[in-house]
């Protein structure tokens, strides 16, 4: 038996759950993972990704020291070639492009991608970096691309895009909605407190999803409707809600306002209606309808399968009203719950690593926080709100981005499209990853930073329901990899240097704990919260505003960010590609249980040997039509491109979808999908691309693993017939 | 009626909400009771009876398992109940290879148990399962104290990959049609790992390095190596 030198308690890298780890380490080495059992908000579970999949800290392939790319001149999509360079040479060469492009060109032909998997402190000195010294607001990350359809919706209509409740208000739930979340894959761990109230609170569960997803098998009603046509349910719920008078006049009148008006827009939406479109029988609709009223306390759990959409929006909007309506919300197990993915998307977002606000979502473009930030920092601010991700993609391709630095991001396989993404990237004249990895957007880059993973540095991470939790060093960092914050801040002084400027507050941080200080100083939601109370607590849920101040657990009790909640009209149609003759499926993309995003992580560690390959689902409908049986080559093709794969037959796709997920460079699901985005959040619409399928050879040169029957693969296996 | 019960553990008095067990009753003030099988985080089930105290009745109650009464007289080391306790991790001795569950060899010391009274017994043996690249499943150390199939089931995962199969003396951990665990409903969380008390379930990353393995060499031995299509920009 071995025992261990230390055990570090730390936060998951991983999702937002934010589950709290207990690394055993022996000669630097994590040879263990554990989960403290009573501990909020995991309470002893893991997932695989959290107990096993930790072990890329110590990759063969880190990245060690800083890279300068050679080969400059045959464009960034030659294969790359590096040579090593002291922290010195590459910061210096770093400040120096991105001042000359900014003199050159103006702030504004800088952009940046924050990262949703560094701390808040890396992020905050990274926009203070771009803001600052850049003097731009071109500063987003892959929250863009996860939940800004529910961040527009949510703004719109009650002013705050946070989940609602926290994770220890599952247990009171009496019935609650999943939608567009395959939460047993994605939130794992949260899921499992759903199981528990479904199976041991006998709480209703009502799942809106065209996948069989394992939650079904927990649901009291499953409704599964048409790829794309979720606001034709949720709009006929809230018919039958209004017909059969199951809402809450109190709360109406006392919390929210539109609602007369609202009535007028809701009357065509009839059920019979929603069947016509939705393929959901009407009678189920109005069965949900009356279980999610009718319930004491109900709360909307959704993921990517509610905003990824051309009207992300507007199906975020359709599940408020009907919370609104119910006057599900403002009450500890009711709320509205977009489950945020990254392990830091929302404290990236708190911390403002956003185009249009600062941190706690102060508007850039408003005077008064401007001017706070800018007595605080000293230096005068752009008022004018920047480029979000996916626009910053289309102003490289047009030159009006010049130099871009990716802060551990991927939007190679990330962003939708990605031939319109690389030769966007191409066009750059400087660009700089920093990053734990050469992924496939470093492999574009001029030069590389070697970051510190997770169980390197000091910091603190916002898990999906708000809790700050700290992030702690366990290991020494391999080679010459810095933590983000340190390499921020050094970069930052030089550029400070070069533009002959000195801050009011600038650079010269010893510990991440003073660059909380300075955000707590510059943010009253986070005043109560500082290191000393997160060690002695495990956790603060913000907003926070004193020390006194038990933190918030769950949101709006009293009233809503904008006052009161609105009801906003919605109408039924959609932007997203149909299907057609030449193109005649509906792909959709996601994750599985065993990678994450775009597998940089996952893809260097155990987990790799459990799913080793990417699948495509298929509905054995299709699949007999096509002569397609599990295991045969496939060649998945869109208007923009083709992907090979091999088939997964499965009931869990919807007959006339095809699900592919997104983790695999060499079947990148992002090649099929289109930039189309969503008017008011700018969101992908990764859910919905018409594409066709047909049989094809297995490619040349597959290593022996592909001789393996698809199901022999690690657990790669049909989930519909397994459970 | 009042929702406490008063009771007499060991000669002292403990008053506790209704519904609750010796065990914690007795913690309460300050007793310590044996566990073996028990986890204070999962359903107690009484399986291994190492608990076991004196009620004032013929056979011994399990502490973990029991709710107290009023006026129930307690008594939780008479020679009897160390007795029942010795011979139970005397049984478990002579079957299981108890070598990485410390807390009960700690137990053999105190309640001066013999390890070696039934020896020449048939011990419970079963291969080493490595079947997945997360863990080991080693049923030689298993003492089959149910908590890994009650995570799989409704104290956590809801998985339901694992149960008992087998009956009497040989019954061991096992999966359906005695499936590894990739061609199961595990879908790999490992609070089975994490709840074992004798090691029986192990992170290969652990084993690996117990067995001498250079951490380097653990991650190259273990990844399938170039077996996925993916460009060779590293390694």
């Amino acid at each position: 038996m071995i025992e261990p030198d230390r055990i570090v308690r730390t936060t998951c890298p991983y999702c937002g759950v934010g589950c709290q780890l207990n690394l055993k380490i022996k000669d630097e080495f994590i040879y263990a993972v554990e989960a403290p059992f009573d501990a909020a908000p995991n309470y002893g579970m893991l997932c695989v990704k959290g107990r096993y999949g930790t072990d890329y800290v110590r990759h063969p392939g880190r990245v060690k020291t800083p890279l300068i790319r050679v080969n400059r001149e045959e464009g960034r999509s030659a294969p790359p070639v590096w040579r090593e360079a002291s922290w010195d040479e590459a910061l210096d060469l770093v400040a120096d492009e991105l001042v000359r492009i900014a003199r050159a060109y103006g702030g504004d032909a800088i952009a940046s991608y924050a990262s949703a998997k560094a701390t808040n402190e890396d992020n905050y000195v990274f926009m203070k970096l771009i803001r600052a010294l850049m003097g731009t607001n071109n500063i987003d990350h892959c929250a863009r691309l996860c939940h800004a359809g529910s961040v527009a919706g949510l703004q719109a209509s009650i002013g705050s895009s946070a989940m609602s409740n926290s994770i220890a208000e599952m247990e009171n739930l009496e019935a609650f909605i999943v939608t567009g979340s395959n939460t047993t894959e994605t939130h794992p761990v949260i899921s499992n407190f759903l199981k528990r109230a479904v199976r041991q609170n006998g709480a209703k569960l009502i799942v809106v999803d065209p996948r069989r997803i394992d939650m079904t098998n927990f649901a009291t009603l499953w409704l599964r409707q048409n790829p794309g046509t979720d606001v034709a349910v949720f709009q006929a719920m809230a018919h039958t809600i209004v017909k059969e008078k199951l809402y809450n006049p109190e709360f109406i009148a006392a919390r929210t306002e539109g609602f007369t008006e609202y009535l007028e827009s809701l009357e065509q939406y009839t059920p019979e209606w929603a069947e016509s479109v939705s393929g959901v029988n009407a009678e189920d609709i109005r069965q949900a309808a009356r279980m999610y009223a009718n319930a004491g306390r109900a709360a909307i759990y959704w993921g990517m399968g509610i905003s990824q959409s051309t009207h992300g929006t507007d199906n975020t909007i359709s599940l408020v009203n009907l919370a609104l309506m119910c006057g599900h919300v403002g009450r500890s197990g009711t709320g509205l719950n977009p489950l945020r993915g990254q392990n830091n998307v929302q404290g990236c977002s708190d911390v403002g690593g956003l185009p249009n606000v600062y941190t706690a979502y102060r508007n850039v473009a408003d005077p008064a926080a401007r001017r706070m930030f800018e007595t605080t920092w000293g230096v005068s601010l752009n008022p004018t709100p920047g480029l979000t991700a996916t626009e910053i993609i289309d102003a490289s391709d047009v030159g009006k981005v010049r130099g871009l630095f990716v802060l551990g991001e991927n939007p190679i396989m990330s962003e939708p499209n990605q031939p319109h993404t690389r030769a966007a990237l191409e066009k750059l004249e400087f660009m700089v990853s920093q990053d734990i990895f050469i992924n496939e957007t470093a492999e574009m880059a001029d030069v590389i930073l070697p970051a510190t993973s997770f169980a390197e540095k000091d910091g603190t991470f916002i898990n999906t329901d708000r809790r700050v939790q700290r992030c702690r060093a366990a290991v020494a960092p391999v080679g010459n990899s810095r933590p983000d914050w340190e390499i921020l801040s050094d970069l930052g002084r030089r550029i400070e240097a070069r533009l002959d400027l000195t801050m009011a507050a600038g650079f010269d941080y010893q510990h991440p704990s003073d660059i909380w200080e300075e955000m707590r100083h510059v943010t009253p939601e986070f005043w109560g919260i500082d290191y000393d109370r997160i060690e002695r607590e495990g956790g603060v849920h913000w907003p926070c505003p004193s020390f006194d101040h038990p933190g918030t657990p769950f949101l709006f009790a009293e009233e809503f960010p904008r006052g009161k909640g609105k009801f906003w009209g919605v109408d039924y149609g959609t932007e997203s590609e149909q299907p057609d003759e030449e193109y005649p499926f509906n792909l959709s993309t996601g994750r599985v249980l065993y990678h994450w995003s775009g597998s940089t992580m996952t893809g260097r560690s155990r987990l790799e040997d459990i799913y080793p390959e990417a699948v495509c689902e298929v509905n054995p409908a299709d699949a007999e039509a096509l002569g397609i049986v599990t295991g045969d080559w496939l060649n998945v093709s869109s208007r923009r491109a083709t992907i090979t794969l091999r088939a997964l037959v499965t009931t869990r796709s919807p007959k006339g979808t095809v699900f592919v997920p997104f983790h695999f460079a060499e079947a990148a699901a992002n090649k099929l999908t289109l930039n189309r985005v969503d008017n008011r959040a700018k969101i992908p619409d990764f859910k919905n691309s018409a594409i066709r399928i047909e049989k094809t050879t297995a490619p040349e040169g597959l290593d022996e693993g592909y001789d393996e029957h698809l199901f022999d693969r690690g657990a790669i296996k049909d989930p519909v017939q397994i459970h | 009626m009042s929702n406490m019960v008063t009771l007499t553990i060991d000669g002292l008095p403990a008053t506790v909400p209704v519904g609750t067990s010796i065990l914690d009753a007795a913690a309460s003030i300050g007793i310590d009771i044996p566990v073996v099988c028990y986890h204070p985080h999962l359903t107690a089930n009484g399986l291994c009876r190492v608990c076991s105290v004196d009620v004032g009745r013929r056979l011994q109650a399990a502490a973990c398992v029991t709710a107290v009464s009023e006026g129930m007289v307690v008594n939780t080391r008479t020679k009897d109940v160390d007795k029942a306790r010795r011979t139970t991790l005397e049984m478990l001795a002579s079957t299981i290879d108890l070598s990485e569950a410390p807390h009960i060899l700690d137990l053999l010391v105190e309640y001066d148990a013999d390890p070696d009274r039934f020896v020449g017994m048939e011990r419970r043996e079963s291969p080493v399962h490595d079947d997945n690249p997360f863990y080991l499943r080693d049923y030689n150390k298993c003492i089959n104290c149910w908590r890994c199939v009650q995570v799989c089931a409704e104290d956590a995962q809801y998985t339901f990959a694992l149960n008992f199969d087998g009956r009497g003396f040989h019954t061991f951990i096992g999966t359906f049609m005695g499936d590894g665990m990739p061609d199961t409903t595990c879908v790999f969380c490992g609070q089975c790992v994490a709840v074992c008390p004798t090691n029986a379930l192990k992170p290969k990353r652990e084993f690996l390095l117990e067995q001498g393995v250079n951490p380097d060499d653990i991650f190259r031995q273990t990844r399938r190596g170039g077996k996925r299509r993916r460009k060779a920009a590293e390694e």
